[in-house]
């Protein structure tokens, strides 16, 4: 029997094959769809709309509960700006937990958002002697500050500039998003940021059933996916309706700030204004919407 | 303004005997304004401390401007007149032999204060400003204005403390009570959530 070994009648073969090992593997085709969709920002209205009532079918079975998934777009007149008052940061870590479960992050393997870094008030900001693992009884501890560091929200982000799918980029409020549909986990933006705030799923994010938000947004705090990268976004679900993220709800000593930006009369205005305010590795030109300020 | 001025260039330019008159008649006004207005402050203070009843307590016309909700006091303890009622009122300065949860911590400029400082001793249930004005306990801020006034005005643009809520709409304002003891409002240490577990490849 002579074999046909032209190059049309492999790419036929392989055409077929691929198509019966779909059809025999019973592969979901839901998963598929998801594996060919297009970049967030190039999808139609009617087609986010089709995408969110499909997540919202997908986590109900996943996750046993009714998801509200919500792709709201950014308003106009407004960017997000956030501030931090280092004199009275206790490094209490209750923003970090508080993050972690507002935005359904993996706990094993662990994912935080926000680390929260001990420096000696010796020797002021200084990242190569901080130390992110303190567990004294108490806090704060004599002769120490501290300094939590999440997403900056740069004005100009590395991360989006390298990312080479443009699956991350700067919405018009100024939030930092990733379309983790469209990440394919290179993790070129985790290089590129200089503040360590971007992390990858090393694994299939675990989060228990009862601890899940079921208030998310696309662009934030949906359930993630095993190799794709995830970042802070504000709560990007929380404050596209007006609240606060929740960190700044947390935070027990009032330490952290948030407002819009544009708006002269909001308490984030007042205090870039009129406080002493910093923002981190000012010399990258990254130009933070994240700043750092003194209260007293 | 013109006219007064002119006048006075006037009479700095006249002789000495034509200056006196007016020089007089203008400190004799001047003391008479003050004087009736210290007759006005002291009888506004009188009346403040006449008050007795709760119902009575004087509530600035801002008190809406800002929507908060004291925090709960010690169980059992509010309205204080339900005992203070049957005490002779003592405004002697003392050691107190009774509440004791409030003694043993008190550490509030100890040395120059006491009770009375906060709390009016005709009207138990309420607080009392410097000047005599009574002030409900939902209103403690100002209380705590009158000393930290550059905390005050840091509260009241949201710089110090804490807003829950609408960072665009409607915002709950923490009160000063809310996060520090008034009788001792420096923070207490506090244990710290975990520490992130150190990073690994394979989990």
């Amino acid at each position: 029997m002579k074999e046909d070994k032209s190059r049309r009648s492999f790419l036929k073969n392989m055409a077929l094959a691929a198509g019966s090992a779909i059809a025999l593997s019973g592969c979901d085709m839901k998963a598929l769809d998801h594996f060919l969709q297009k970049n967030f920002r190039t999808l139609s209205k009617a087609e986010v709309d089709e995408i969110i009532t499909s997540l919202q079918l997908e986590y109900k079975n996943k996750y046993g509960k009714d998801f509200t998934v919500s792709a709201k777009p950014a308003t106009d007149g407004i960017l997000f700006g956030y501030a931090l008052d280092l004199s009275r940061c206790i490094g209490c870590r209750k923003c970090v937990y508080a993050c972690v479960e507002e935005n359904n992050q993996s706990r094993g393997p662990q994912i935080h958002w926000i680390q929260v870094l001990q420096m000696e008030k010796e020797k002021g900001i200084d990242f190569a002697d901080s130390d992110v693992h303190y567990n004294p009884e108490k806090v704060p501890e004599e002769g120490h500050f501290y300094l939590p560091v999440q997403c900056q929200q740069c004005r100009n982000p590395q991360c989006t500039t390298v990312c080479p799918v443009k699956a991350t980029w700067q919405e018009p409020d100024g939030i930092v998003v990733v379309d983790y549909n469209w990440c394919i986990g290179c993790r070129y933006c985790m290089a590129a940021c200089p503040y360590g705030a971007r992390h990858f799923n090393w694994a299939e994010p675990s989060v228990p059933e009862d601890e899940m938000n079921t208030n998310v947004h696309y662009l934030g705090n949906r359930p993630r996916m095993k190799g794709v990268v995830e970042k802070c976004t504000f709560c990007i679900q929380r404050v596209r309706e007006g609240r606060y993220p929740a960190c700044v709800e947390v935070c027990p000593v009032g330490a952290r700030k948030f407002g819009n930006l544009l708006d002269p009369e909001s308490e984030i205005r007042y205090i870039l204004e009129n406080k002493r305010v910093l923002v981190l590795k000012q010399e990258l030109n990254t130009q933070p919407k994240f700043y750092y300020f003194f209260g007293v | 303004m013109n006219r007064t001025d002119n006048h006075i260039l006037k009479c700095r330019c006249g002789s000495q005997r034509k200056r006196m008159p007016a020089e007089l008649l203008r400190s004799g006004i001047v003391l008479l304004i003050v004087a009736l207005v210290i007759t006005a402050c002291h009888v506004k203070e009188k009346r403040y401390n006449e008050q007795v009843l709760p119902a009575e307590i004087m509530t600035s016309e801002q008190a809406e401007e800002f929507a908060v909700e004291a925090p709960p006091l010690t169980e059992g303890i509010f309205p204080c007149s339900e005992c203070h009622s049957e005490l002779e009122p003592n405004p002697t300065r003392r050691e107190l032999d009774w509440h004791e949860e409030v003694t043993s911590i008190f550490d509030h400029d100890k040395e120059n204060r006491w009770c009375l400082d906060c709390h009016d001793l005709i009207n138990r249930d309420s607080l009392r400003l410097a000047s005599g004005k009574l002030l409900g306990f939902d209103e403690s801020y100002k209380l705590c204005g009158q000393c930290h006034g550059e905390k005050l005005r840091d509260w009241r643009v949201g710089v110090h403390g804490k807003r829950i809520g609408q960072w665009n709409g409607q915002k709950h304002y923490l009160l000063c009570v809310h996060c520090h003891n008034p009788h001792a409002p420096k923070f207490e240490p506090m244990t710290p959530e975990p520490p992130p577990l150190p990073q690994k490849m394979s989990n």
